[in-house]
């Protein structure tokens, strides 16, 4: 079963990793069809999660990727030789046949594999294409090598993540690999929304530190028209809330071993619900002002109600009284312990050639039409070779095996 | 027409959004790409005019630089929809409309007679997206919610902090958790107009912000699905199951930078070595010695070797250190720009005032200019995340006054 929601676009799929591969991931999941090229001779290992941590078990090699499953579920993968001739005539012939083709190479790779614009254009005129890669294929750092982290210290997002006179935390993992791939299917389908109205193709370059820049959000403007820079003394301190401004905003101290609660006061009345609930008694914090002016005292006052509490009994027992808390979960918590997620179905299991079954992530939306399938894992290497080349191109089994023999797919 | 001038990809498209902070940002991007967004308020402002930063710090609804920021390229118009008679001009507006963005408490607008259940028999080929912090029918549907709440029960900030887990694990800034959802809304409703484009149906979305949050964790969900393990923060880098090496230094100017991986390569070690003897750094760096023989190297570092091999253990260290050495001897650009045109990949960690100066996001046109004529000014603003020479992304006027554009609401009725 797929989805119907994009089963009539087929895309010519370069991309990787999961900035790259996060875009077409989307589109899969809704039924596009994804047709991921690999390179048969280094085993797809343009793809360096083919063969990278976790696992789900002792075997090792370019099937057993756990991220490579996670990013490329329902899509299918092909083989092409592009340094042989004739692996480049298929890819035209896939190209031909499909409405965009993707990549998040390092720029200039897919020109040098003789496939730029110009080329793709010729096969395809009316074809988009989308590349992607940390500083796009336009200014100065358009040679520069990034991954997620990189692209975070540039576009000003591990900045504004920390505590004031220390280090910035920034970010814990690669979150603009997951936007980076959200931005680029947000290009892919803005490029297929133009296209379907006025038949025209085109080449649309996104850079990752610019995707990453839009996120930023009101602090931008605090300098380009206050001229406040978020760079001076006791900035930034994120848990806190700067825009708009509350207190207390924080993580506080729970019960037990690295455990934390959230929780904020958007108004007075939250905070007079707070301060019923915790027993806090002091008239420097009764309007915002006040709770701002002393909030170092303020966030002491909370820490000491939360520390010998259980952090989600006391997220409970906030919300009881209408104010926003959380607990700060763990994995465990928000994968196999959370009512929410199990009832959205955001874990579903999908199965993989080798791997068999393995719980991926879901998708954050639910359409009442055409929902989102996501039931077969990433593809093994060449898995839909006959799909493709054959059923869909029509070269016949002998030719299929003819091209095996001479190591072109 | 200029480039600049040619309509977005989603020209023609009018999109009626209930002005909420969860949703405000994926109007923008909506906005961005072109489509007709009409930011619906109350009669009174929306609260979000309310919050902080203010032009001169001078606290008007109409000098909220968030309304200013998350509300550029929309149209803004005013109804009480309590009010009966408002209640049928929002049904004109909807309409009108191809798609409805809103961010509602779950119920509130099935109480009002005005939800997508209510509407959509005389508009089948509505498309309606609903965002909301755990979706509209789970369990939790009904607890309160912010973007603190989102990012701490949803995920992110497990993974983000520092390596001393006495000190809470940390928020990103900039309203992630809800920008988050936004993104995911505005892919929602893309993938519902190219649907609509083949079966001419429209449908609701159902968005969840919590959803959201949890898978975009990266390793932080996939290393717990696939190998039952759980990752645990580091200061600036990938929260993991092993502590792994520092990538964060402070250069000559006080600016931090990432160091990215070490070199492992004899390329890259070679690299190293004309870097530090050009700087004159040579003499200054006691392991240069492990740096020339890593230039010797035949085959690259492998890193299940270090701390098993005495001899590559000493050049990883040397290499990861001459590295840092180096950041701390020069101002973080002349870093960041001399090692990435060696072929090393470092970054620069800069503050978000810093980014709009930098030459990469100045070449790409990525810092606009947006016209304020009723102020007689213009201010720089974020612009586009990517270049689409046919279909550009563009903020393409200032946020509305409140009931700037009342009168399209007569003019749809």
């Amino acid at each position: 079963m797929k989805s119907e929601a994009l089963s009539h676009i087929r895309i010519c799929d370069f991309t990787g990793q999961l900035a790259g591969a996060g875009a077409t991931r989307w589109m899969a999941a809704f039924g596009a069809e994804i047709i991921r090229i690999e390179d048969p001779v280094r085993l797809g290992k343009w793809d360096v999660l083919r063969g990278t941590s976790p696992f789900v078990d002792d075997r090792r090699g370019h099937e057993f990727g756990g991220c490579f499953n996670n990013h490329n579920v329902e899509k299918l993968g092909v083989t092409l030789n592009l340094r042989t001739d004739r692996g480049k005539e298929l890819l035209a012939e896939i190209i031909a046949v499909s409405d965009a083709v993707t990549e998040n190479f390092a720029a200039g790779v897919l020109e040098r594999l003789g496939f730029g614009y110009d080329r793709l254009k010729e096969i395809k005129p009316d074809i988009l294409y989308v590349s992607n890669c940390g500083f796009g294929h336009v200014g100065p750092y358009r040679k520069y090598k990034t991954w997620g982290p990189i692209v975070q210290a540039c576009c000003g997002l591990t900045f504004t993540s920390g505590l004031p006179d220390m280090p910035s935390a920034g970010w814990g993992y690669s979150y603009m690999d997951h936007h980076g791939g959200n931005f680029m299917a947000m290009a892919i389908m803005a490029g297929l929304i133009h296209r379907s109205r006025t038949g025209e193709g085109q080449w649309i370059d996104m850079s990752c530190t610019d995707a990453g820049a839009t996120m930023l959000g009101p602090v931008a403007l605090d300098y380009t028209v206050n001229g406040r820079p978020l760079r001076r003394d006791g900035m930034p301190y994120s848990n806190r809330s700067q825009f708009p401004a509350m207190a207390p905003h924080g993580i506080y101290e729970a019960d037990g071993h690295d455990a934390w609660l959230a929780l904020a006061a958007r108004d007075d009345r939250d905070w007079q619900a707070i301060a019923g609930l915790m027993g806090i008694n002091d008239s420097r914090f009764d309007d915002l002002a006040g709770r701002l002016a002393y909030e170092d005292e303020l966030d002491e006052a909370v820490r000491t109600w939360s520390s010998g509490r259980d952090r989600f009994k006391a997220a409970s027992e906030l919300q009881a009284v209408g104010v926003a808390a959380a607990g700060v979960a763990k994995p465990e918590d928000r994968i196999d312990d959370d009512p929410n997620t199990e009832a959205w179905g955001l874990w579903p299991t999908v199965t993989h050639g080798e791997m068999g079954r393995v719980r991926v992530d879901g998708i954050p939306a639910h359409f009442s039409e055409t929902d989102w399938v996501l039931e077969r894992g990433g593809p093994l290497l060449g898995q839909h070779n006959r799909q493709i080349l054959g059923s869909l191109l029509g070269h016949s089994d002998a030719e299929l095996t003819d091209l095996a023999a001479e190591g072109v797919i | 027409m200029t480039g600049n001038d040619l309509p977005g990809a989603l020209a023609g498209i009018r999109v009626v959004e209930l002005a909420g902070e969860a949703s405000a940002y994926a109007g923008l991007l909506l906005a961005g790409m072109g489509a007709e967004v009409i930011v619906v308020e109350p009669p009174d402002g929306h609260h979000t005019r309310g919050f902080e930063p203010f032009l001169d710090d001078d606290p008007d609804p109409e000098r909220s630089l968030w309304w200013w920021h998350y509300n550029a390229s929309k149209l803004g118009v005013t109804l009480d929809l309590a009010d009966e008679d408002d209640q049928n001009r929002f049904r004109s507006l909807v309409a009108a409309a191809d798609v409805v963005l809103e961010s509602e408490r779950p119920g509130r607008l099935a109480d009002l007679g005005i939800d997508h259940d209510t509407l959509r028999t005389d508009h089948p080929e509505l498309i309606w997206v609903s965002l909301t912090p755990f979706g509209r029918s789970g369990p939790r549907s009904q607890e309160e919610s912010i973007d603190l709440t989102v990012l701490a029960g949803g995920g992110p900030v497990w993974s983000c902090g520092y390596d001393d887990h006495a000190i809470p694990p940390q928020r990103g800034g900039g309203n992630q958790g809800y920008q988050t959802g936004s993104v995911f809304a505005v892919l929602s409703a893309q993938t519902a107009l190219l649907a609509r484009d083949s079966t001419g149906r429209g449908q609701f979305v159902d968005v969840s912000m919590h959803a959201a949050a949890n898978v975009t964790t990266e390793f932080g969900s996939v290393q717990w699905l696939v190998a039952g393990d759980e990752v645990q923060r580091q200061t600036g880098r990938h929260a993991a199951i092993e502590p792994t090496t520092f990538t964060r230094a402070l250069s000559a100017d006080g600016i931090d930078v990432n160091t990215g991986f070490p070199p492992r390569s004899a390329r890259d070690f070679a690299v190293v070595v004309e870097w530090m003897e050009s700087l004159g750094l040579k003499d200054d760096f006691e392991e240069f010695f492990f740096l020339e023989m890593g230039a010797q190297l035949e085959e690259d570092l492998h890193l299940s070797q270090v701390g098993q091999d005495p001899e590559v253990t000493a050049m990883f260290g040397a290499a990861r250190e001459a590295v840092r050495f180096i950041s701390e001897n020069i101002t973080a650009y002349e870093f960041f720009i001399g090692a990435q045109e060696r072929g090393l990949a470092v970054g620069i960690i800069y503050s978000p005032e810093e980014v709009l100066a930098d030459p990469h996001f100045q070449e790409r046109g990525f810092p606009v200019e947006v016209e304020h004529e009723d102020l007689g000014r213009s201010f720089t603003y974020l612009g586009a995340p990517y270049i689409a020479p046919k279909s550009p992304y563009r903020i393409r006027h200032r946020a509305p006054h409140l009931g700037e554009h009342n009168s399209i609401i007569e003019a749809l009725a």
